[in-house]
């Protein structure tokens, strides 16, 4: 009952949406405005709809309804509440159903603004919203229907939302339960935070397409995407921060980030999106380069479409695929008449988007903005190349490649190392003019006080000239910043007569995008710092001890003490060890790497023990041991330098976004298609 | 016939980096248990056959256990590290290493992205020529201003008119 | 000029995605195909081609000692080896995908199997047959094409004979 009303609001949402989808079209063609406004209201009635079906669905998932295919897939009996919770999006037509709902979400929300002055955009918007919305749909009701029922047909079992003939209900008494790798804290929030961010990439991707469409190419559809995707960034990057941290917790390899192709299909619209809020910036400044933003804005869409199709397609089959489908290839339709449409589009209007580009300098704002952009598109490309190149190697040579951390760490390194030196010199310089004499005037108080985190990494027994150099940058990155905070504290303060907190304070609340600008970049460096601290000085040791026994690595000393296992009562057999840990000589903590096994699934999860602390992370896995014999416990333990820093420096990041994404107080209207003052110098 | 022909391509290989690295000696001393660290500097180095993406270090499973006895039996007969690689792609094939062997179809995957880049800077550095303007009176004010040293004021100043354009 | 290359890479970079991604559609060799040819070198050294046996029923299984799901046939399997061995027209086939050579030998031992067995080197032979997982077992009738694929362990040895006799009659 429950599930057929869900998938009744599932299929009533995709006509509505192909309904909105023409209905705007008719308007917009035959000038009838009140098609649009149905069209919009279509829209709007989107989310609604979807609310029911995922309602229908966390129903199903929380009440043990085995029946349906898609929760004995990915619940059981023993998860507790919460888990069932995120079940939601645990496995491929789940998540589908849930990417649809956050859309629709945007969808509505966006139908909710202001729209008197922009209605020549509203019809094209709504198209290519609800087109994308409806392919989502289209997949859930007619592929991967989260609601289908498992049938008992001559001793088979088949999986189907209506009764074949001859069929009797079959109800399973408990369900396979989730992969317990997916029973994180971090899992819960992770995979909506990165469907969020993508999804919101769709609602500046839209406005983009109808100011392409209608002509309106000037700098408005950028002031009304503004926000959107800044909000897009913001879940995008907490996404990827929370993705990490998980692997960091959970899956016990010592790291973060492996370079799996999984990962950088995430990492790539994410590179397109950052380079896109980047280079927007020289347009609203200066005017130039519209058409730069537009191939942004539509690789960043299509990237989105991408990383969701190569998760879900089984063309590369990682740790985070969900299993082989029938939707590839209608997301290879997709993607294939979107990239398409959008670049004939952008063809189309090529001329009217061109600009009288100036650029004085090397050294000005806007040329050290593109050469990043370049930067941002060179791992790019080296993303995209290393995970579409295994798939190409097989075609032509027929032999299966890895392409693997070390080909990404050696090609991306030299590009994100100017990336940071370019965060340096940027703050610096001004739009329009800045050459190498204005900017030396600025440069050599920071860069003086760089030079000293080089010198204090000689002095620490540093020896490697990458890893100088990378402090250096840090070092030189990090000063700049901080100046400039400073150097604009004191000017107000003394124009005020503030101190400095106050006038921190003031000139935070009036011009958040600056300063939030100033606090992300902030925050990279310091993951900056955390990432060459694991790279770079990541020491491991792994040995079979006794109890009592001893390991040591990086001045600490571990000695296991005990180990005990005992059984859980949500279904989980648990080995924990308990580990001393001393360092020159001194107890200063107790560890308790452990491994949980789950008995639904099978499947087992080895959760570290971490002593963390803003010099150094100590990381002790539970590998293996004997229960009864002498022979001990077998330990794998990870001396990661610095990496605190860079859950550290993401928070900050996360903050400096939500300062910049903020709304501002006095909300300032946009006026219509007139851009922002030019000539200022600063944000 | 290949096999054999690979196997040459190995031997050959393997005294290339002997040659090479005349100054690294082999891991475990022939007879000796090598230590688990010995051993997982060697699998940290190679992916499992049968997951996709998992280094045969960090890998749970029961076969990559045994990949690591592989290991640990070859180091303990004296072979190096280059040699137990060159086995495991014997046997299991390219997709084993981390990264493509450098031969053939595969210095593509070496060659694209820097060229890519380079064009990429190539393009910007002729937009650059064409997008710099003749007059750099400006420019020069600027620097002028720069150089008569109350940069802290005229700063001051572009601040606030910066804020001011924002109310 | 520009236009033409900008479309052109585009569209190249659409084809090798579209092709990838029917290879990962396409599966198994089917029935009825042309089983690819290979070449086997065995545990005790002897080296078999497909091509060679040509005219024979050719019974290719793959199994891996680290495969839980292909221990209860390797019984079934050496059983039915033993049936049809004497006819001489039909010949087993073990390729050892992705394994251990010590743990492969034991595995032979254990379940006492006596056809010809070789690792699966490069996994060459398992990327032409496109295997999915093990076990996988197919019956390449006297023409050198496939007649039976089996995914999964066979259940009995009643299975098996099921398989082969029909193909043996061809």
């Amino acid at each position: 009952m429950i599930a057929n009303i869900g998938f009744g609001a599932l299929f009533i949402a995709l006509i509505t949406a192909l309904y909105g989808v023409a209905a705007a079209i008719y308007g917009e063609r035959s000038r009838k405005a009140a098609w649009v406004d149905s069209a919009r209201q279509a829209m709007a009635l989107s989310f609604p709809l979807l609310t029911i079906t995922v309602a229908a669905l966390l129903y199903l998932l929380l009440t043990n309804h085995y029946e349906i295919a898609y929760v004995g897939e990915v619940s059981s009996r023993s998860m507790p509440v919460y888990l069932k919770m995120t079940a939601l999006w645990g496995g491929q037509s789940g998540s589908l159903v849930f990417w649809s709902w956050l859309l629709a979400g945007f969808a509505s929300a966006v139908t909710l603004g202001k729209w008197d002055r922009d209605r020549e955009f509203l019809p094209w918007v709504i198209v290519v919203t609800l087109v994308t919305l409806a392919f989502f749909l289209i997949l859930s009701v007619f592929f991967e229907n989260p609601f289908a029922r498992l049938w008992q047909l001559d001793r088979e079992i088949v999986t189907s939302f209506f009764r074949p003939v001859g069929a009797l209900p079959f109800v399973p008494r408990d369900g396979r339960g989730l992969n317990p790798l997916l029973r994180h804290p971090g899992m819960i929030i992770h995979p909506p935070m990165l469907y969020l961010g993508f999804v919101a990439f769709v609602i500046p991707y839209a406005f983009a397409i109808a100011a392409l469409i209608t002509g309106r190419t000037d700098d408005r559809w950028i002031q009304l995407t503004r926000r959107w995707t800044l909000w897009a960034w913001l879940f995008l990057s907490l996404g990827l921060v929370l993705g990490a941290r998980w692997a960091y917790d959970v899956l016990g390899w010592g790291g973060y980030w492996g370079w799996d192709p999984v990962e950088i299909s995430a990492f790539m619209p994410w590179l397109a999106g950052t380079a896109f809020l980047h280079s927007v910036m020289i347009q609203e400044k200066r005017g130039m380069f519209k058409q730069l933003n537009m191939v942004l804005i539509i690789l960043t869409f299509d990237l989105v479409i991408f990383g969701t199709f190569l998760t879900r397609s089984g063309v590369l089959s990682s740790v985070h695929s969900f299993a082989q489908s029938a939707i590839g290839p209608l997301f290879f339709v997709f993607i294939s008449a979107t990239l398409a449409v959008s670049l004939g589009l952008l063809i189309n209007r090529w001329n009217d988007l061109s600009s009288r580009n100036e650029l004085k300098t090397f050294l000005s704002r806007e040329a050290l903005i593109l050469f990043s952009v370049l930067l941002f598109m060179g791992i790019l490309v080296t993303s995209f190349w290393g995970v579409i190149f295994p798939l190409i190697s097989e075609l032509v040579t027929g032999q299966k490649v890895t392409v693997g951390p070390p080909f990404y760490e050696r090609a991306t390194g030299p590009l994100f190392g100017g990336l940071l030196l370019l965060l340096g010199i940027c703050p610096l310089s001004a739009w329009g003019y800045s050459s190498w004499k204005t900017l030396r005037k600025l440069v050599w108080l920071p860069f003086l006080i760089s030079l000293a985190a080089a010198a204090a990494a000689l002095a620490g027994g540093i020896r490697q000239w990458q890893a100088i150099l990378a402090f250096w940058l840090v070092g030189f990155s990090f000063s700049v910043l901080i100046y400039e905070l400073i150097r604009d504290a004191l000017a107000r303060g003394r124009r005020y007569e503030q101190n400095v907190f106050d006038s921190l304070w003031g000139l935070l609340k009036r011009n958040q995008r600056r300063y939030g600008a100033i606090v992300i970049h902030l925050g990279v460096v310091m993951m900056a710092l955390g990432v060459i601290g694991i790279e770079s000085f990541q020491t491991e040791t792994q040995a079979t001890i006794p109890e009592g026994g001893r390991m040591e690595l990086a001045s600490y000393t571990m000695t296991y003490q005990s180990l005990e296992t005992f059984n859980t009562n949500d279904g989980r057999n648990v080995a924990r060890a308990v580990v001393s840990v001393a360092k020159n000589g001194q107890l200063i903590d107790e560890l308790y790497p452990r491994r949980d096994f789950f008995f639904d699934s099978n499947q087992q999860v080895t959760i570290p023990g971490v002593r963390s602390t803003l010099v150094d992370d100590l990381y002790i896995i539970l590998i293996d041991w004997k229960a009864i014999s002498q022979e001990g416990a077998t330990f794998k333990v990870f001396h990661n330098p610095l990496v605190k820093w860079l859950w550290i420096g993401s928070w900050v990041f996360i903050l400096g976004v939500v300062i910049a994404a903020w709304p501002e107080r006095k909300s300032k209207k946009i006026r219509k298609s007139k851009p922002v003052p030019q000539g200022g110098m600063l944000s | 016939m290949r096999i054999q022909k690979y196997y040459q391509d190995v031997v050959v290989m393997v005294l290339v980096m002997m040659v090479l690295s005349l100054s690294a000696v082999p891991a475990g001393a022939q007879g000796s248990t090598p230590s688990d660290d010995q051993v997982n500097e060697i699998a940290r180095e190679l992916y499992c056959p049968v997951c996709e993406n998992i280094p045969l270090d960090t890998c749970g499973m029961e076969v990559c256990e045994q990949w690591r006895g592989v290991i640990r039996d070859k180091l303990s007969e004296g072979w190096t590290k280059e040699e137990i690689k060159a086995y495991f792609v014997s046997q299991y094939g390219d997709r084993v290493l981390g990264e493509p062997p450098r031969r053939g179809f595969n210095w593509l995957v070496y060659v694209v992205p820097p060229v890519v880049f380079v064009v990429g800077v190539y393009l910007l550095y002729k937009g650059f020529r064409s997008w710099k303007s003749q007059d750099d009176d400006r420019l020069l004010e600027a620097e002028r201003a720069a150089d008569q040293g109350n940069a802290d004021e005229e700063y001051l100043s572009r601040v606030e008119e910066e804020l001011r354009g924002r109310e | 000029m520009k236009k033409l290359l900008l479309w052109g890479g585009l569209t190249l970079l659409l084809v090798i995605l579209g092709v990838s991604l029917l290879r990962s559609q396409q599966g198994q060799v089917g029935q009825g195909e042309k089983a690819p040819d290979f070449t086997l070198n065995t545990f005790d050294g002897t080296t078999y081609q497909l091509s060679d046996l040509r005219g024979k029923v050719v019974v290719v299984n793959f199994w891996a000692s680290w495969c839980e799901s292909c221990k209860p046939e390797a019984a079934d399997l050496e059983q039915a080896w033993n049936m049809y061995k004497p006819r001489g027209d039909v010949i087993f086939l073990g390729v050892d995908y992705v394994d251990t050579e010590p743990e492969a030998l034991a595995y032979l031992e254990e379940f006492g199997i006596t056809y010809p067995n070789g690792p699966d080197l490069r996994t060459k032979i398992s990327q032409a047959f496109r295997i999915r997982g093990v076990p996988e077992t197919y019956v390449i009738d006297r023409e050198g094409e496939i007649a039976h694929r089996q995914i999964g362990p066979f259940r009995s040895l009643d299975d098996i004979l099921a398989v082969i006799d029909p193909v043996l009659e061809k």
